[in-house]
């Protein structure tokens, strides 16, 4: 479908909910094709090729909402989706709070975000599947312990995505993504451990080499053979980016404009207030060409922008969409995220912490005894009171030098203490994804073994 | 086939699956299945007892998948014409490359049976019915204790229609009901911090459920006595400790530490820590454990699997003893076992793979109260958050959400959250007391592998575990 026909969907879907009696209509309609091949042992494993496509709704009678959404796009199956939404508009309450953004408030960041490239699509499965190829072969290469991988794999993406509301803003753009990974598994006596890397960019030629990308991935995996308990104790903790992106995760979920309203995040109430080290600063941008977390405008139709979250420890703003601005009321943060259905929640654009002063290594240098940390598992974290309890895996750190590896500890703290405590920021902040962190350490927290 | 939902719907005849599958195997792929699936699904949910949002949908489509050799070929098409589902088929044969085959011309119906008779799903009730249950919640929660400030609720189903034909020759369908209910409940004492409580429940059901069973107030108290307990925790403990698992929801336990790690498709590539130890001694032989698709109305249930298998009892470890993996057909071709019924996927745009149903350990012998009465100091945990494995290792955690001190052999303080973590096939060797009080739990799970999401059942007694490790601060 052209992007043209996704907005004339759109608009005539807000036209028939109009003619039906709703006060006001958001309505998404999104296209997209994915293709992913999976190489293992040299062989394709698994391919798969396809596109689909949806629309989603939302209505106001009043202050009362509905939604729905269909995959059917005929002119029968949209007409369904929107009965289905006026239908459900009745059940719903009053809220007072309800709606669509302050039309002041509609718009779109102007810039080129660079968010579409036709390559990674266009681009034929022979070259994909050789790129796989390379970058397992690599990591296979690299020692005769590395006995097999899970595979590696690449994937493309591209898609639209149209938008349009009651109140006259009409948008849409188009996307694309590739990304390669690698998985490779080593062996030493009965031991096995897994682990891996990957890549992603909007544009092929963004990609990381897959020769050392494999190669990257199976050092990480040899790296763990080994590993120790370590004995039950506190000590500094650093966080390699990828584990530190974790707890961006957290401070995200922590300042979302829904946690906030409800009294459900531990800094709740705490703007203006000194909640972390002074060295700690972060931001969410959603005008950053070519990331992930980039787009013209926020699912409920308002320009993405730059917002401070904290500064130099000092928490400025929440991230919020229209709706837990008005709760709390402050301005939406244009943060609005949603699928293609339902109320809006809070989403992120690039969340990130800006690049410090100290090389990762200079880092490690400074640790007497501590743990870096490598992989994260499991779900030990309390937004609410900010526990924070995760299964760990690293590398121990003895007098500045990595020692040994490590599994099967947990380590533990609050993120409040986390936070204040966050002293050292690493330089080697690189995107990924729509989260970024550079190495950050933490000089106490409990770690958990034997 | 013209009294199926995808005949009467949208006039898909036995000639036409015919086409397609010979279509799917036109390049010589030596197996090729088709999976319509058509689900509408309803949401409710209620914040600051306002009902904030309601939303329906539908959402259908059909995936085709090929199978040559090891390789799978895998297309799929949201619109469900001859010409679109042709041209799927006809992306998927690529996998291939030899010379045409055909399916069996005669597509033969699968055995039925009915393991969720539902007669009106709860997609099919009314709208007021639904919104009824997210209120009587609200209201029961905050009626529970002056202490509980917020409270959500939500309410959740679906009714999948699934038709699934392959190059054997057979054919299935099922309609597959599902319904949720959950409730969050935060408390605070003063000025002092929030707790929340968290609770919900449901299955393969009709909305009698919700009246009858387990009523919206049942999952309400729970929710809010849970953040009521916590209002008094304490830190937990770091370090090992004997850790007792109440009934239940626990068995999550299972589903980490050993059931993600006996799906085929690791086993096949040699990768999970359980590889190559069928016969071996993993866990305690007071230790049985079954995956089993097979129980009446629960979440995790299915008539048949998502490539048209019937489900089974499965039994994972019998007396410690390691039995068997969950197969599904790629890993059943590949290792010349028969499939276990383990095949599901989350949609239609979704590769089938080896996944749990309902994962439980079998009663034991024991009293709860004589296993608690046995610990001398260490922890009793009895409702959880979420877990997560490293299949490789073997290593897995979950948190404890609602956990007690046990000291001289009485629960003494309510603890903080915290991980619990330990190593697969070492772990349940430190099981030495199984409870008589086996408990399915209430029906929330929902399992994630690969980026895939299915439903799904634990179970487990009460257990005492010698020794693991609790990632407290204590």
């Amino acid at each position: 479908m052209s992007e043209a026909l996704l907005n004339q969907i759109a608009a005539d879907v807000i036209g028939m909910a109009r003619s039906k009696g709703a006060s006001g209509a958001e309505c998404t309609v999104s296209e997209g094709a994915e293709f992913t091949v999976l190489v293992r042992q040299n062989e394709v494993d698994n391919l798969k090729e396809a596109g689909s496509r949806g629309a989603g709704l939302r209505v106001m009678a009043g202050r009362r909402t509905g939604s729905a959404y269909t995959s059917d796009l005929s002119p029968e199956g949209l007409a369904k989706m929107v009965d289905s939404a006026m239908e459900l508009a009745k059940i719903t309450s009053e809220d007072p709070h309800a709606g669509l953004p302050d039309a002041s408030e509609l718009g779109k960041f102007e810039g080129d975000l660079k968010l579409f490239y036709e390559e990674p699509a266009g681009l034929d499965t022979l070259t994909k599947i050789e790129t796989a190829r390379k970058a397992e072969a690599a990591a296979m290469a690299v020692d005769p312990r590395i006995f097999t991988t899970e595979g590696a794999s690449v994937d493309s993406y591209h898609g639209a995505r149209a938008f349009a509301n009651s109140d006259g803003f009409a948008g849409s753009y188009r996307s694309s993504s590739c990304s390669l990974s690698c998985v490779p598994v080593a062996k030493q006596d009965e031991a096995m451990e897994r682990d891996y890397w990957y890549s992603m960019a909007r544009a092929w030629n963004m990609l990381e080499d897959p020769i050392e990308l494999g190669q990257k991935a199976a050092a990480r995996a040899l790296r763990r053979l080994g590993a120790r308990k370590v004995s039950t104790q506190k000590a500094a903790i650093v966080f390699e980016p990828r584990a530190a992106r974790t707890l961006l995760g957290h401070i995200f979920e922590a300042v979302s404009g829904d946690s906030i309203y409800r009294d459900s995040s531990f800094l709740a109430g705490k703007l203006g207030q000194k909640i972390a080290h002074e060295n700690l600063t972060v931001i969410d941008d959603g005008t950053i060409p070519g990331l992930f977390g980039s787009s013209p405008f926020d699912d409920e139709g308002v320009p993405s922008r730059r917002t401070v979250v904290i500064e130099n420890g000092v928490l400025k703003n929440y991230l919020l969409n229209s709706y837990t601005a008005r709760k709390l009321g402050m301005k939406t943060t244009g943060n609005a995220s949603r699928g293609i259905t339902g109320n809006a929640s809070v989403g992120h654009g690039n969340f990130y912490i800006p690049a410090g002063a100290l090389p990762p290594d200079e880092i490690i240098k400074q640790i007497k005894t501590g743990l870096y940390v490598t992989e994260l598992i499991g779900f030990g974290v309390n937004i609410v009171t900010g526990d924070y309890s995760r299964g760990a895996a690293g590398v121990w750190i003895e007098n500045g030098e990595l020692a040994y590896p490590v599994s099967e500890v947990t380590i533990a703290s609050t993120l409040m203490r986390m936070l204040e405590e966050m002293a050292a920021i690493g330089s080697d902040l690189e995107f990924r994804g729509s989260m970024a962190s550079p190495t950050l350490m933490i000089p106490e927290m409990t770690i958990s073994g034997q | 086939m013209s009294d199926s939902f995808f005949g009467q719907k949208f006039g898909i005849t036995g000639h036409d699956l015919q086409g397609y599958l010979n279509e799917a195997l036109s390049r010589g792929g030596d197996y090729a299945d088709l999976y319509f699936e058509y689900v509408s699904t309803c949401s409710l949910g209620i914040d600051e007892s306002i009902v904030k949002s309601a939303t329906e949908g539908v959402s259908l489509g059909v995936g085709v998948r090929v199978i040559s050799g090891e390789r799978s070929g895998y297309a799929y098409s949201d619109d469900l014409s001859p010409e679109r589902i042709r041209n799927a088929a006809a992306t998927a044969a690529c996998i291939a490359n030899g010379p045409a085959k055909t399916s069996i011309a005669d597509l033969k119906n699968a055995v039925k049976r009915d393991l969720y008779p539902v007669l009106k799903a709860p997609t099919e009730a009314g709208l007021d019915e639904r919104v009824a249950l997210i209120k009587r919640a609200d209201a029961a929660a905050r009626a529970y204790d002056p202490r509980v400030f917020q409270v959500m609720a939500s309410y959740a189903d679906q009714l999948r229609y699934v038709m699934v034909a392959n190059s054997d020759g057979v054919i299935s369908h099922d309609r597959q009901p599902l319904a949720r209910m959950s409730v969050s409940a935060l408390a605070r004492e003063g000025n002092g911090v929030p707790q929340r409580g968290v609770s919900g429940g449901g299955g393969r059901v009709s909305l009698d459920f919700f009246l009858n069973e387990k009523t919206p107030e049942h999952f309400a108290k729970e929710a809010a006595r849970q953040a009521i307990v916590q209002l008094d925790a304490v830190d937990a403990p770091a370090g090992e400790s004997t850790v007792v698992l109440g009934p239940g929801w626990p068995g999550i336990l299972l589903h980490e530490a050993v059931g993600h790690g006996l799906e085929a498709d690791f086993n096949r590539k040699g990768v999970s820590a359980f590889s190559g130890r069928i016969g071996q001694k993993v866990a305690s032989e007071l230790c049985t454990i079954v995956d089993d698709g097979t129980i009446a109305g629960r979440r995790g249930s299915l008539n048949v699997d998502d490539e048209g298998e019937t489900t089974q009892h499965n039994v994972l470890i019998e007396n410690g003893v390691l039995k068997g993996y969950l197969q599904d057909k790629l890993s059943s071709r590949i290792l010349g076992t028969p499939s276990t019924g383990s095949g599901r996927r989350e949609s239609y745009q979704h590769v089938p793979m080896p996944r749990m149903t309902n994962t439980y350990m079998l009663a034991g012998e024991s009293d709860p109260q004589d296993i608690l009465r046995s610990v001398d100091k260490g922890i009793y945990c009895v409702s959880f958050g979420g877990g997560q494995v490293d299949i490789t290792s073997g290593n897995f955690v979950f948190s404890a959400t609602e956990a007690y001190l046990i000291e001289g052999g009485k629960l003494t303080r309510p603890l903080r959250g915290a991980t619990l973590i330990g190593n697969g096939p070492e772990a349940m060797k430190h099981v030495s007391m199984v409870g008589h009080d086996l408990q399915l739990d209430e029906g929330v799970g929902v399992c994630g592998k690969e980026g895939q999401s299915v439903p799904v059942g634990v179970g487990i007694p009460t257990i005492k575990i010698d020794k693991m490790t609790v990632g407290g601060t204590a």
